[in-house]
């Protein structure tokens, strides 16, 4: 049954993910991404981490992509005009990635993984609650990256700012 | 005979999504048919008045209404992004329908040891969740702005997705006070704790707040910028006709009723009644009743917002204030020892 | 049995599909759009590790991941428009003056 689900998402999400690539037209670039974005805060369900496929969902596919739809509106909507000078490269291109992606499964196939286990077995986070275990990790262990991700955001919209304000 | 677990478990889910669904379409045909008599009763006019004006026989004026709607001809103007324009409809439909697989209607209720959940799924993480669907729904308004092919629809969507993206970091904002209070993200639980005291008592900042940010949030008047009539015809919807176009109407009042729910939910006990009387989903039907009349009120009496005062308000008032809200709460519950 | 291969066999296909969008297309927006497909591969494999580990650093991380593309995403569309303003395309193979 888990495979099964699985299996669909993934492949949605690969589907989808090739279309980005692939579709000329960058509206229908962003709207493949979006299913992408939703098939893994799917299998981010299945995983036992709800909290991190629900702000999956309201970051990236609620916030960040429609950030690039209102651009790419924004830019007048031309369809892509091709490669142009680099034609010839697009195969080469694909060619690298499929062997990249061959390489990553090979040497993750090949990876020896630890056997020792953390704490937080199924049981245990349905009990204590996924939000509840990740917050306390935040606010605890991981409390100076937490704090400096804020400050980045502030020096993002500061930079934001100044670049896009008329001159 | 014994059932499969995982059967059982599908078939209560599919029911219980099907009588949703079907409820929030009879809600819809209804809440156009109140809203023209309401709007009526305040422009002092009739109202619609050809199918029948009292009686039973005014009840078939939705039919009317649909039947109308049906047989107008099914137009897609040229140059118009067919795929994404057929879809943009249907996802705000879908979208619009989606909160309500974890909104609980009413207490469980035993029959024959079979307990029965009035909601479809209880998740930890069911406020979230909410927050995420919500912040799905700029979608489908911003393609079917785009795809039309048209100025208007297209500053429309534009609008509409500036407007909403401001609104939603307010809205969570908002409901962040009432999380803090109730310890949880499942709505079941938080409606639980509100037995004898509804959340508004300890957070009125954050129920205004919400209040606002919710009608900013199903772009109705005072904040319907994005299908303004008067200034871009109809805005997003402009080159919508037929049943697409009743599917987008469709969407915004479902949409209506969702955060009616949610907010009689967080705010308002959901099924609890005041000083825990009869818990029931009465409770919950009647509090969204009257919020749905206050939408409608507000149509009929309030004027728009400019669009740089709609920024300002947003991004200035708003949001600072939520911010604040949860600051006081913090600083509070500290105190308190809670 | 879902295992911890599957996910990380997920996760390499969609970080290679990433790449491979990174240099065929010559639309600032799209090669974007394709670095942030990355992003979540990488993310995909964090949370498959946090299962695989029974530890929620993977979680933490991820949430940290989604902060900082998000950053990343504000100024880099910043930039996209500046150079739109500048040179009224946003072909990356026309933007390779630095100084105009």
């Amino acid at each position: 049954m888990e495979l099964a689900i699985f299996y669909l998402f993934a492949s949605i999400a690969i589907v989808a993910a090739l279309g980005m690539v692939v579709l000329r037209n960058a509206v229908h670039s962003a709207l493949s991404l979006a299913v992408v974005f939703v098939a893994l805060a799917a299998l981010y369900v299945l995983l036992n981490a709800p909290f991190i496929a629900a702000a999956q969902v309201m970051i990236y596919a609620g916030a960040i992509l429609i950030l690039f739809v209102f651009v790419i509106m924004l830019l007048s909507p031309r369809v892509d005009q091709g490669a142009g000078a680099l034609k010839w490269q697009r195969p080469l291109a694909a060619l690298c990635g499929l062997v990249f992606a061959v390489e990553l499964a090979i040497v993750a196939a090949s990876a020896l993984l630890p056997t020792e286990r953390g704490p937080f077995t199924p049981e245990r986070l349905a009990e204590i609650g996924d939000v509840q275990a990740v917050g306390a990790l935040l606010f605890t262990d991981f409390l100076l990256p937490f704090e400096i991700t804020s400050l980045l955001l502030l020096v993002a919209m500061v930079g934001v700012i100044v670049l896009a304000k008329k001159r | 005979m014994t059932l499969d677990p995982f059967m059982v478990m599908l078939l209560d889910v599919l029911v219980k999504a099907i009588v949703i669904v079907v409820a929030l379409l009879g809600a819809y045909a209804y809440m156009t048919l109140a809203e023209r008599y309401v709007m009526a009763r305040v422009q002092v006019r009739i109202g619609p008045n050809r199918v029948g004006r009292v009686g039973p026989i005014a009840v078939l004026q939705p039919v009317a209404d649909a039947v109308k709607t049906i047989f107008k001809e099914d137009f897609c103007p040229a140059n118009a992004d067919k795929i994404v324009y057929t879809l943009a409809p249907g996802l705000a439909v879908a979208i619009a329908l989606l909160a309500w697989a974890v909104i609980p209607l009413s207490p469980p209720l035993t029959i024959a040891g079979y307990t029965i959940h009035f909601y479809i799924a209880d998740v930890g993480i069911a406020a979230l969740y909410l927050l995420a669907v919500g912040s799905l729904g700029v979608y489908a308004i911003v393609l079917g702005g785009w795809s039309s092919n048209n100025k208007y629809s297209l500053l429309g969507g534009l609008r509409s997705a500036a407007q909403m993206i401001s609104y939603e970091v307010s809205l969570g904002l908002a409901l962040v006070g009432v999380l803090m209070i109730s310890g949880s993200l499942s709505l079941v639980d938080i409606v639980e704790k509100q037995s004898p005291i509804w959340n508004v008592v300890w957070q009125p900042v954050g129920f205004v707040l919400y209040c606002i940010c919710a009608v900013a949030e199903t772009n109705r008047v005072p904040f319907d910028l994005p299908e303004a009539e008067t200034e871009l015809v109809a805005g997003y919807s402009t080159e919508y006709g037929s049943l697409k176009f009743a599917l987008f109407y469709m969407a915004e009042y479902i949409n209506i009723v969702t955060v009616s729910a949610i907010a009689a939910t967080m705010f308002l006990g959901g099924y609890q009644g005041p000083f825990g009387l009869l818990p029931g989903a009465h409770w919950l039907l009647l509090k969204i009743a009257v919020f749905i009349f206050i939408f409608m009120w507000m149509r009929a009496t309030l004027p728009r917002f400019r669009y740089d005062q709609l920024m300002r308000f947003g991004w200035k008032v708003l949001l600072p204030l939520g911010l604040a809200n949860v600051f006081a709460t913090a600083v509070v519950m500290v105190l308190l020892g809670r | 049995m879902l295992t911890v291969n599957h996910l990380i066999f997920l996760s390499a296909i969609l970080f290679s599909i990433g790449a491979v969008g990174v240099l065929v297309r010559r639309n600032p927006l799209i090669m974007f759009m394709s670095i942030e497909l990355m992003l979540n591969a990488v993310n995909l494999a964090f949370v498959a590790f946090a299962r695989y580990l029974q530890n929620l650093d993977g979680q933490v991380f991820v949430f940290l991941i989604l902060t900082v593309a998000a950053a990343e995403v504000a100024v880099g569309l910043a930039i996209i428009v500046a150079l739109f303003r500048q040179r009224e395309t946003i072909d990356v193979d026309e933007a390779s003056i630095l100084k105009g």
